[in-house]
């Protein structure tokens, strides 16, 4: 690619370097496309910075972790710095990770930003999965990038847990044994699934150094390649940004990547690292000195899994414990079914995109983020999801519950049980009103303006509150959402009076479509001429 | 009310509804473009301008010199040293140093990095135009007519002999891979349904290590045994100890509700599985006037007077019990093995 300028003219070195490179690997090209990529701004967006920043902070601090730890199950008698475990013995996972505690410099600290990084990643994907959820971000064309990213939290919740296991103490041990007991329960596959993941009884001397090449090898290598997909979409879609004067959903609205993101994402980076850094240098996690090594016979009070796991242990908590004895069979149901709605809740999280294009029958791209209140029923089958999450968490906690506020143990069972039925329907419901509510509230401010806050005595007493009314911007942001008509089946007889039978499944889905934006399940936008008749001013408050 | 006026062009805006199956209402407001971009007071003053180029430069300072502190703190702080820190208690010096440092360091390069863009970067909103993720309808004909020409050229879909071996050898080759994963354990046979105890083996006190007697089991208390010939540093100790864990309590024989129960101690002297039928976890606390145990773990609790039968939780069946007696040594000892599998259930438990 020769160019028209002075060929005499010495380019400056950067200029060089940068020739060289494209000679190369066609870097201006891309450089094209993307240095002055334009990103919308919105609080929001930024969760999903979180998630990358932390999990670079996890990859930087992991790599350093692993220059000092001994993922061994031999045993050994400790001699280190630590002196309440003198003489103790131990797995050598576990005395190395005492070493990398209390003899090596700045080991400690590396460790608890390792650890919070990793809790803070997972709250992160949590938090902007469900920014991504409310405001139907993953409408087409993202469909494919919500998978990556559920794919992205299903397997942190699994590096996490593999990774808190490594140290061998007491209580990651415990979960260990949990999730082994929960293998059992697998019928037919369980006990062979066991024997080989623990290579032979539990707990034996295998299960740490797989946990190791599981949680440095094998699924951070998926996860980066799956964030590195998740990221060439963000690009290649362009973000989503929500409706406001100016914004369509042909452009993208926002500042170049090249200076003001580079330098808003790049500091954010370090806000990040900064802040989890500070955080480990004052608040301690997994002090699993405190713990003791593992030995399947020993337990601690109020065990507890990392807060990621606590959803998959209330219902492994509140199940009643149903076996079934048959032709010399046992059908663990007690701890089958919770590991089967671990998967199923998780499991219909991810497919929610297709079911709702299914419903709507939209093919279009969209571009434009909804505002959670103008697609009620989304936002209320979100909040009962959450609600089902948030019930089990209690669930897996209920030790702590009980022991913090004095609550009875059965008590909170039989709560979490009810609940785990009643809850996400009351939030459904609940949250279906205020969305509905709120929808009134905007087509009110649409057509009558702001409260001002001035209250006017009139001529003849009365006092009126001044309304404001919206300037241009606001009433288009208020009114720029689209509304979805219902499907019909339409006529059952077509016009040459042939039946035409409907399927269940077509009938399913015009039911569905009814119960998203039929009548009473969204509030009808204001028209033009309700605008121009309440403005026509007379006197209309 | 005097109402700002919306100009007739924009109600109501030009929508495009016709999207196939969808139906869609239209937007009553047009939309108004962009608004004009407002001037921050860096923009037009520059002595404003110049205060956050100090700020900013103020940041990044700071955070060199928070480095400098990071590495003084390494060389100067002992790895072992406590130090009481409000509100914090007693903290290593080195990690509180060390992580507020670097933390520091690192927080001030972002707070530097994002004052710099939000106060001197420009801000003007610019759009960029979005265009289709799917191929034109000529791109996309080329593009099945470039596959159709290959895949005749392959003359895959006429020689099915060549394509249905083909799929045969590539689905059978990843059978290798599967079969090589046969080592990873050995078949679970009898396994889980034997443990290290047998008859004659005595019961030996976890904390002492010393044969337990039956003098030394009182009412109210809880005994955790193991059987003789199992030491510690044994490579298979962690294993065996899984199975093989037993608690002991005694109780007034009159208050067994359970007959079998009843005939299986010694005494009033029962001993059961330590291990939770529900996953594993080790069963801890005892409560003296109940008889109850509860597992620490999810809470499953078992009646240790009548047949360890579960009463609350999500275990699924009563802890086995093991049978024991006393030898002539005046010793306690097991009468056999566990009469069914203990730790959690699994299919073939039966």
């Amino acid at each position: 690619m020769s160019t028209v300028t002075d060929t005499k003219r010495k380019a400056p070195a950067g200029e060089r370097v940068a020739d060289w490179a494209d000679g190369r690997l066609g870097i201006y090209g891309l450089a094209k496309a993307n240095m002055r990529k334009i990103f919308p701004d919105h609080w929001s967006f930024m969760l999903g910075e979180i998630c990358l920043y932390s999990f670079i902070i996890i990859i930087l601090t992991g790599v350093y972790l692993t220059l000092f730890f001994h993922p061994s199950m031999n045993e050994v008698v400790y001699h280190g710095s630590y002196e309440p475990m003198q003489g103790i013995r131990m797995s050598e996972a576990y005395a190395s990770t005492l070493d990398i505690s209390f003899d090596v410099r700045g080991g400690l600290l590396v460790r608890q930003i390792h650890h919070w990084a990793a809790v803070i990643f997972l709250a992160g994907m949590f938090v902007h999965m469900f920014r991504v959820f409310f405001t139907g971000a993953y409408r087409k064309p993202r469909e494919i990038n919500w998978l990556f990213g559920f794919l992205l939290f299903v397997l942190g919740m699994f590096t996490g847990f593999t990774g808190y296991s490594l140290p061998d103490d007491l209580l990651s041990g415990t979960g260990v044994r949990f999730t082994q007991g929960a293998i059992l329960s697998m019928p037919i596959v369980g006990t062979y699934i066991s024997m080989f993941l623990f290579g032979g009884e539990f707990p034996g001397t295998d299960i740490i150094a797989r946990f190791y090449s599981i949680h440095i090898l094998l699924l951070p290598g998926i996860m980066l390649g799956l964030v590195v997909g998740h990221l060439i979409l963000v690009f290649f879609h362009k973000h989503t940004q929500f409706a406001g004067p100016g914004k369509t959903n042909k452009n993208v609205v926002g500042m170049p990547l090249l200076p003001v993101y580079m330098a808003k994402a790049g500091g954010f980076f370090f806000l990040v690292f900064g802040f989890i850094s500070i955080v480990a240098a004052i608040a301690s996690i997994n002090p699993i000195w405190a713990l003791g090594p593992y030995r399947p016979d020993q337990v601690s009070t109020g065990a507890q899994p990392d807060w990621y796991m606590g959803f998959a242990e209330g219902f492994v908590r509140v199940m009643p414990g149903w076996e079934i004895n048959l032709w010399g069979h046992t059908l663990v149901l007690g701890v089958l079914i919770p590991l089967v709605l671990f998967g199923v809740i998780l499991a219909a999280l991810a497919l929610y995109p297709f079911l709702e294009s299914w419903i709507t029958g939209d093919k279009r791209e969209h571009h434009i983020l909804d505002k959670p209140r103008n697609a009620p029923t989304r936002t209320a089958l979100g909040v009962a999801w959450v609600t089902i999450y948030f019930v089990m968490l209690i669930g897996g906690g209920n030790d702590i519950w009980a022991t913090h506020f004095h609550l009875s143990l059965n008590a909170i069972s039989w709560f979490v049980r009810i609940a785990f039925f009643l809850g996400p329907v009351l939030a459904f419901i609940v949250t279906r009103r205020i969305c509905l509510g709120l929808q009134r509230r905007d087509k009110e401010k649409v057509l009558h303006g702001r409260e001002s806050g001035t209250i006017k005595r009139l001529p003849h007493g009365e006092f009126v509150e001044i309304h404001e009314p919206l300037g241009p911007e606001q009433l288009y942001a208020l009114t720029a959402h689209e509304q979805y008509k219902p499907l019909e089946i339409g006529p059952t007889v077509d016009k040459n009076g042939v039946e035409r039978k409907p399927s269940a499944l077509q009938k399913l889905r015009a039911r569905l479509s009814r119960s998203y934006y039929g009548e009473g399940n969204q509030i009808a936008k204001p028209t033009a001429e309700e605008y121009k008749e309440i403005t026509s001013g007379h006197g209309h408050h | 009310m005097s109402s700002q006026e919306i100009p007739e062009e924009r109600l109501p805006a030009e929508q495009d509804t016709a999207h196939g199956a969808v139906e869609v209402a239209d937007d009553p407001f047009a939309d108004p473009g962009l608004p004009a971009h407002r001037p921050r007071i860096q923009d037009i003053d520059e002595r404003a301008a110049k205060r956050s180029e100090r700020t900013v430069a103020l940041m990044f300072t700071m955070s060199m010199l928070a480095t400098v502190g990071f590495i003084a703190s390494y060389v100067i702080f002992p790895v072992d040293k406590i130090v009481f820190i409000w509100p914090f208690g007693h903290v290593s010096a080195l990690n509180f140093s060390l992580g507020l440092t670097l933390g520091l360091a690192l927080f001030l390069i972002g707070t530097g990095a994002v004052h710099w863009a939000r106060t001197l970067m420009s801000d003007v909103e610019v759009a960029d135009d979005r265009h289709p993720i799917e191929a034109a309808p000529e791109v996309k004909a080329k593009v099945l007519a470039d596959f159709a020409a290959g895949a005749q050229e392959s003359a895959l879909g006429r020689r099915k002999l060549i394509r249905n071996t083909m799929f045969g050898a590539l689905a059978l080759v990843p059978l290798s891979g599967v079969v090589l994963l046969r080592d990873l354990g050995p078949l679970p046979e009898k396994k889980l349904r034997k443990t290290l105890w047998a008859k004659g083996k005595q019961l030996v006190n976890m904390n002492t290590m010393e044969p337990l007697r039956p003098e030394d089991v009182v009412v109210g208390s809880l005994t955790f045994a193991m059987p003789e010939g199992l030491e510690e540093d044994a490579h298979d100790f962690q294993n065996q100890i899984a199975k093989a864990a037993l608690m002991i309590v005694r109780i007034e024989p009159d208050d067994i509700k359970d007959k079998r129960q009843r005939e299986w101690a010694h005494e009033g002297i029962v001993a059961f599985s330590k291990i939770c039928t529900h996953v594993g976890c080790p069963i801890s606390l005892y409560e003296q006037q109940t008889h109850h145990v509860l597992c620490p773990c999810h809470q499953s609790t078992f009646d240790l007077s009548d047949g360890a039968r579960v009463i609350f939780g999500p275990a699924g069946h009563p802890l086995p019990q093991l049978r024991i007696g006393v030898n002539s040594e005046g010793n306690l000892e097991a009468l056999g093995d566990f009469a069914e599998p203990v730790g959690p259930a699994f299919w073939e438990r039966g």
